[in-house]
């Protein structure tokens, strides 16, 4: 497959700087400048922390993902960027510089939908994806259901958080539980030693019919039983509570997801975004699709998480597939719709 | 030699080439919400209108501010990819200056330019090539003296420092007098070595000058939820 474009892929629609090359579908490099450490003292993301960040870490993180691909900018058959959705000033500085490698390596440019290529990502561990497929994208910034006719091309939302995205529930459960930012690997690392069954929490739009989440109320319940014990002088177990509340979360995930599978007829689930390395919704996720006849895929957790080699691989199928490039005066969509794969 | 400058610290997205002896083309738009997709294609119009190829180009500056952050970066990270993709120095070049430069005074003044929030960024200066102390960011009224002032600061405020003082030289930083104020420089043995140095008098490496911390709390206890 020599004959296919190398795609330099460039992501910062939230904290991390990613650049990612691949050919094709093969993964020829993924670094990655994250400013979380900056941001965790704040108890979430600031924007212009991120901003600021992107703009030191963008172009020595090019460099770094050349050098470990081994590879020149000459090299370079086409760029692709993250342009939208996400933080508006973070993502400009990525579509800027992207327009910048391409105009000054002359190679074309294209700009796409951040959730779609956490999608296409899979394919560079798991190979091409079925059409169609069912996606769950999990993180701190989005909760989307999607069914995928064609990553490249087709796209449909199904469901997703009507107010808190599942990432910003597990961070803000983690803080009233006096656990670090970002709270998802916390809270999977004290739940080991809890039990999921101990407290009953509430499971938003369980069974309402739709196929949208909602993740507040749980969160709510989560800050009222632990004042409530507090108050008492009571001491609090922090893994029975971490174990319940998570145990709460991916029990609508895993519910909602096979039901989009249902309800479309599709045997094959995806499960991206950084949610997607919490270790009891890949187990309840895995238990739930092998009941029910459908395939599972996850990629590893380096490519779960927002990361460059996302970008590249979708902008290498948009090649593939003879789509049009981007025009050089694209805009940076913060709400960028999924229903636009590319810009 | 052959410099490509541009600016986008201000609500003009700029850009301009330059020989060494004179401007070769130069285009403006004043735009202040969409420096992101106005850059490029201003970069474009340059190029086509001197005639010349990306790839002559043999050094990149942008702006370095202080301006508006988000359009402020999009100048910067573009001339640091355009810079290393074409394998030639970017340099920054503080914003003032360039107003400073293109405002055709002889004789000392202040140069403020809109650091929004009812402040100004500002500089003094000896003349337009030498910058006496700035760029730092005040409130109007609290500008120093009686000099001149010249950039869109001082006309958005020329009721409190004084219309008189106000004068007709252009409002914004124009990438003709980016350029030809480094082409100046450029020419210089040890150009590099001393601007990584940190100790040239115009030329920076191309990097933010924010003068403002980001605006961000340290959150305190978890609110309660309950009454
Ligand atoms: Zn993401």
């Amino acid at each position: 497959m020599r004959d296919e474009p190398l795609v330099l892929g460039i992501e910062t629609s939230c904290d991390e700087t990613g650049v990612g090359i691949v050919r094709g579908h093969t993964l020829l490099a993924n670094t990655i400048a994250s400013s979380v450490e900056q941001h965790a003292r704040f108890g979430g993301v600031v924007p212009e922390v991120a901003s600021r960040a992107h703009l030191e870490a963008m172009t020595p993180t090019v460099e770094r993902a050349l050098e470990q691909a081994g590879l020149r900018f000459a090299d370079i058959d086409a760029i692709a960027v993250t342009a939208g959705p996400g933080l508006s000033g973070a993502l400009l500085v990525g579509v800027a510089a992207a327009k910048a490698y391409s105009l000054g390596l002359g190679v074309p440019l294209y700009g796409v939908n951040h959730l779609a290529a956490h999608v296409a990502v899979d394919q560079l561990e798991h190979g091409a994806l079925p059409k169609p497929c069912i996606a769950m994208l999990v993180s701190g910034g989005h909760s989307s259901l999607l069914l995928v006719p064609d990553v490249a091309k087709d796209i449909v939302s199904l469901g997703s958080t009507v107010d808190d995205a599942a990432g910003e529930a597990f961070d803000k459960v983690a803080r009233v539980l006096g656990l670090p930012f970002p709270g998802g690997p916390y809270i999977d690392r004290a739940a080991q030693d809890g039990s999921g069954t101990a407290i009953a929490f509430p499971r938003g739009k369980h069974d309402d019919g739709t196929l949208d989440f909602s993740f507040s109320g749980l969160k709510t319940a989560v800050a009222r039983w632990v004042e409530a014990r507090e108050r008492n002088g009571e001491s609090i177990h922090v893994p029975d509570v971490a174990a319940s509340f998570q145990e709460a979360v991916v029990d609508v995930l895993t519910h909602k997801a096979l039901q989009a599978c249902r309800r479309h007829g599709v045997r094959d689930l995806l499960i991206g975004g950084g949610v997607a390395a919490n270790s009891r919704l890949r187990a309840l996720a895995q238990e739930r699709c092998d009941a029910a006849g459908v395939r599972l895929r996850v990629p590893r957790p380096g490519l779960c998480t927002d990361n460059g080699a996302m970008v590249a691989t979708l902008g290498s199928d948009l090649v593939a597939a003879g789509v049009a490039p981007s025009l050089l005066d694209i805009p940076a969509d913060s709400s960028l719709p999924i229903t636009t794969v590319h810009v | 030699m052959l410099v490509l400058a541009f600016d986008t610290a201000t609500p003009a997205v700029t850009a301009a080439l330059h020989d060494g002896e004179r401007v070769l083309a130069e285009s403006t738009t004043v735009d202040a919400r969409r420096h992101g997709e106005l850059l490029v294609p201003t970069i474009e119009t340059v190029l086509r209108e001197a005639g010349v190829a990306l790839g002559d180009v043999t050094a990149v500056v942008a702006g370095s501010g202080p301006g508006p952050y988000t359009g402020l970066r999009v100048g910067l990270v573009t001339a640091q990819a355009l810079a290393t993709s074409l394998g030639v120095p970017a340099y920054g070049v503080c914003t003032l200056d360039a107003v400073a430069y293109g405002s055709g005074l002889a004789g000392p003044f202040l140069v403020a330019t809109d650091a929004r929030r009812k402040e100004v960024f500002w500089g003094h200066y000896e003349d337009p090539r030498v910058r006496l102390s700035g760029p730092s960011v005040d409130r109007p009224q609290d500008l120093p003296g009686e000099l001149p002032l010249v950039g869109a600061g001082a006309r958005m405020y020329a009721e409190i420092v004084g219309p008189s003082r106000v004068t007709g030289a252009p409002e914004y930083p124009f990438a003709g007098a980016l350029a030809a104020l480094a082409a100046e420089q450029l020419g210089e043995p040890d150009v590099r070595e001393v601007v990584e140095s940190g100790t040239h008098p115009v030329l920076s490496l191309p990097r933010p000058i924010y003068l403002r911390r980001p605006d961000a709390q340290v959150p305190s206890a978890p609110k309660k939820v309950s009454a």
